[in-house]
């Protein structure tokens, strides 16, 4: 199928697609300009502190003396690669758990589901302060990244096992089996294509969930507050008093960004679900709905 | 002394279920016996309502469930012994499998020459594009279809008989020597089953291809069958030559069903429904 | 109306009635539009039929017939993208003639199970698996019927007594009974009220051989007592032949040929039905049978003219341009087909010459 064909149709017929698009766009360009910020972004006292916005300095200067906006466009890059990367290293997990699983069956599911189970219900929150208590120093954003990345696959791992348990009774799987595939075969190539839908839109929530986590950890100051991101931001915003001195625009513009995000990736996929549901996609080719 | 095709030596199938208080047994198929000849391909039915086994037997037959009791031999081997991949594998492209339901038979999101493909590069050693097209070409020409009509085209393009008979040539691309179809064609239009009864035919009288045709219907059994046995809860009620059965059949439950056939000319020679039949059913 | 000749089932005095059910030149579209792509399928295309007080009237069909369609319509149980796009359905019932796309909801469900009921495929449909057998009766029956209480519920034992079902069969849940007690139940829920016209939707498809003849058999005798008329829809041609008392044959959602069941079987005109009729296996039957060629049309983009024609043997010019009109050729028997009528003494053997 071609992908750019049915962009550009979404684009056109799904204005909720248009719009997440849109918005997803905007931050990723505001990302695309820490590339070309003048001031590196640890650098403290770089410009006059404490300006509210105006045309020389658009969002604002912050308490240390750094462009409000620029910051943010580092803020904005490294909390969307934090949220990508945990989110694609879950997906792979929960994908080969959950299909392997819900295809073989027997004992590797079970083992396979204790495992999962065991990682729904660890409380997220207190195990990654216990690992910051722990790690201090030695946590880096690939180190978090890591941790998140491997508390978060359980929950979808038990979806795609659900959709392949029934996949593995349908009657072309049968004919899969008598043509001679293997079972690596058919749950790479048969049943894969019916599990993406649902891997495409964890995927988008799933990076929802791991920026806000990162925010909310960094707002409290549990992370390498060096490295500039949203959250980190906020933190600094905090320590400095931002809103009650004033510098309202220091705290609102990472958030409105954030919260941006959050609501044009929500929009991309519920829109896309839509599309690349296996059903509609029939409808539309015109076969029996 | 030649083995024969396939034999079905006092087979029986118990599926027991696991409640914490009970241990409810279900007997689904009982002792059932018969056997194929290797030098003379035939087309075997069996006849049975829902319930009678005969689907559990098919699976025992494809060896996807194992007999509780008895053997099943093909061409002299025990399934029992079949155990690594490369033994299924070389089991399988003997004896092939048709299904019920040739709407569900494909992914409905990959072409229909998929599995065509695949089983030439397992069952038949294609290694080559060309090679795997010849052959799928050649089996889809048995079956009165090619791959220029058929390839890249998606299951919801096509009808049911076209779906079958795709099936049936993904069957035979591998030379088997026994099909097992399970009820092949109560799903399609009555339009287009005969082309596919007349296809099975075909394979027994040209490719020398032997059938096991499931069914309930007693019509199409009459029409291809060379012997057939009737199932009723697991057993076999009776066994013999089809026209022999269906004419004149001995066993009270093949008595039931013969009469509970609709049949065409009964309607202007004034015959009834009538309610008796019901009091003896369910 | 002159004298029809007598059915399988002896009935005559649907000759006589006034109908009640019209169809007239009825169409029924699905109108897709996603992503830029519009689709319009024409599932009922100009269908217009009658069916008479206390008849059997059957509707064959195959997959893309359009027959689903064409009942869910009659029983304006349709929603986008499925409309009406022209035509109309009326019931003449004995409280007054109604225009079915023209009844307010209230007027509906007033008359939904005691006028005009339906007997679907799968008894599961309407069967709540989680609930006992009496609670679907004191649903759908009990608001349409004077009697309740202890009275309602010995109103329902008699009626199911009437289809050999015990009384304990109401405390029972639908998974305890078998397939053919639970369509016959399905049945009994679909007639406790008396109505006058039901729609019988493949009601034995799914059910074995035997207790499929006795479930007909019962059918037949319900509708001999209630004397309502039944539209009978299966793609299954025997059935049709031991239970109906006039038949239509539907193909790419138009009605190809009509008449009364015995006469239609004895000597169909239509090479579609001829088909469908000389292909039927049947025991004791040696001849060679064949299936048709080509494939069922697709009702998005339907074969122009006469929509039969790039499978039948028959086909002329004049089929590829013009969709045949339904054409009455004999008293009781219509058939759409431009080579039939334009020479209605055309008989079996003189058909097989005539193929290509």
């Amino acid at each position: 199928m071609n992908t750019l064909k049915i962009l550009r149709d979404l684009f056109h017929y799904n204005k909720e697609f248009a719009a997440g698009l849109l918005i997803v766009l905007v931050v990723l360009a505001i990302a695309a300009c820490s590339f070309f910020s003048p001031y590196p972004p640890l650098d403290v006292y770089v410009v006059p502190p404490d300006m509210p916005p105006s045309w020389e300095y658009p969002f604002g200067t912050t308490s240390r003396g750094q462009d409000v906006f620029w910051q943010l466009t580092f803020a904005v890059r490294n909390t969307l690669l934090f949220g990508i990367v945990v989110a694609v290293i879950s997906r792979v997990i929960s994908l080969c758990v959950g299909l392997v699983s819900g295809y073989r069956g027997g004992w590797i599911d079970r083992l396979l589901m204790s495992i999962n189970d065991t990682f729904v219900v660890i409380p997220l929150f207190p195990i990654l302060v216990l690992f910051y208590f722990i790690m201090r120093d030695q946590m880096t954003w690939a180190m978090l990244a890591i941790i998140v990345s491997l508390l978060g696959w359980a929950y979808d791992a038990r979806l795609i096992r659900s959709i392949a348990m029934s996949l593995r009774t349908r009657e072309f799987t049968r004919q899969a089996v008598f043509s001679g595939m293997g079972t690596g075969r058919i749950v790479w190539q048969e049943h894969l294509p019916f599990v993406l839908p649902i891997v495409f839109s964890t995927t988008l929530n799933n990076i929802n969930w791991s920026i806000g986590i990162e925010v909310t950890l960094s707002v409290l100051g549990f992370t390498d507050i060096n490295t500039p991101t949203i959250g980190g931001m906020i933190y600094w915003a905090n320590q400095h008093t931002a809103l009650v001195s004033g510098v309202w625009w220091w705290v609102t513009f990472p958030i409105a960004i954030v919260v941006l995000l959050f609501i044009g990736l929500f929009l991309l996929a519920i829109s896309m679900n839509e599309y690349i549901d296996p059903r509609s996609r029939l409808s539309r080719l015109g076969g029996p709905s | 002394m030649k083995s024969n095709l396939l034999d079905v030596e006092h087979v029986s199938k118990v599926f027991s279920g696991r409640g914490l208080f009970s241990r409810r047994v279900k007997h689904a198929v009982q002792d059932v016996s018969f056997s194929l000849d290797a030098d003379r391909p035939e087309v075997f039915t069996i006849i049975g309502e829902s319930g009678s086994g005969k689907s559990t037997l098919a699976g025992m037959i494809l060896n996807t469930l194992r007999p509780t009791n008895g053997h099943i031999r093909f061409a002299g081997r025990d399934l029992a012994y079949i155990r690594s991949r490369k033994d299924r594998l070389a089991f399988m492209s003997r004896v092939q499998a048709i299904f019920q339901n040739p709407f569900e038979a494909f992914n409905p999101l990959k072409p229909v020459d998929r599995y065509l493909f695949m089983a030439a590069e397992v069952f038949a050693g294609c290694r080559t594009k060309e090679a795997r097209e010849t052959r799928v070409d050649d089996a889809l020409h048995k079956v009165g279809l090619s791959l220029a009509e058929v390839g890249g085209r998606y299951p919801h393009e096509m009808s049911g008989g076209q779906l079958q008979r795709i099936a049936i040539a993904r069957a035979l691309v591998s030379n088997p020597a026994l099909i097992v179809a399970d009820e092949p064609v109560s799903m399609i239009d009555a339009s287009l089953r005969m082309t596919v009864i007349n296809l099975f035919r075909m394979l027994r009288d040209e490719l020398g291809v032997s059938i096991i045709y499931i069914t309930h219907d007693l019509a199409t059994a009459y029409y291809i069958s060379d012997r057939l046995i009737i199932m009723q809860g697991g057993k076999v009620v009776e066994a013999g030559d089809a026209r022999q059965i269906l004419a004149a059949p001995q066993h009270p439950y093949s008595l039931r069903l013969r009469e509970a056939v609709l049949s065409v000319d009964g309607a202007w020679r004034g015959s009834r429904l009538d309610v008796d039949a019901l009091e003896s059913s369910s | 109306m002159t004298f029809q000749p007598a059915t399988a089932s002896g009935n005559v005095e649907a000759a006589y009635s006034t109908p009640v059910l019209s169809v007239d030149a009825l169409k029924a579209y699905y109108r897709l539009k996603l992503f830029g792509i519009e689709r319009e399928v024409r599932a009922v295309d100009d269908l217009t039929f009658e069916i008479g007080r206390n008849e059997i009237y059957g509707l064959a069909g195959e997959s893309s017939s359009g027959k689903s369609t064409l009942i869910r319509t009659i029983a304006r149980a349709i929603r986008p993208p499925l409309a009406v796009e022209a035509g109309s359905v009326r019931f003449n019932f004995s409280d007054g003639t109604r225009d079915m796309y023209r009844l307010s909801p209230q007027e509906l469900a007033g008359i939904r199970w005691k006028r005009l009921s339906y007997i679907m495929q799968g008894s599961m449909s309407v069967l709540n698996p989680v609930r006992r057998i009496k609670h679907s009766f004191i649903d759908f029956a009990m608001p349409h019927v004077p009697e309740k209480g202890a009275a309602f519920f010995d109103r329902i034992g008699r009626h199911l007594e009437k289809l050999h079902l015990d009384r304990s069969v109401l405390n029972a849940f639908p998974h305890e009974l078998s397939g053919g007690m639970r369509q016959r139940v399905t049945i009994a829920l679909a007639t406790v009220c008396g109505p006058e016209f039901i729609i019988a939707d493949e009601p034995t498809t799914a059910l074995d051989v035997i207790v499929q003849k006795g479930v007909l058999a019962m059918l037949r005798e319900i509708q001999r007592e209630l004397g309502s008329s039944v539209l009978f829809v299966t793609h299954d041609m025997a059935v049709h032949a031991n239970l109906t008392d006039r038949l239509g044959i539907m193909y790419a959602g138009r009605l190809v040929e009509e008449g009364w069941t015995r006469d239609l079987f004895r000597r169909p005109l239509h090479p579609y039905t001829r088909h469908l009729i000389s292909s039927l296996p049947q025991i004791g039957d040696d001849t060679p049978k064949k299936g048709l060629e080509g494939s069922p049309p697709n009702l998005a983009a339907p074969p122009s003219g006469c929509r039969f024609h790039p499978r039948c043997p028959l086909a002329v010019d004049i089929c590829r341009r013009q969709a045949p009109p339904m054409v009455t050729v004999t008293p009781g028997r219509r058939v759409a087909c431009h080579v039939v009528t334009a020479d209605p003494g055309l008989s079996a053997p003189a058909m097989e010459e005539a193929r290509p």
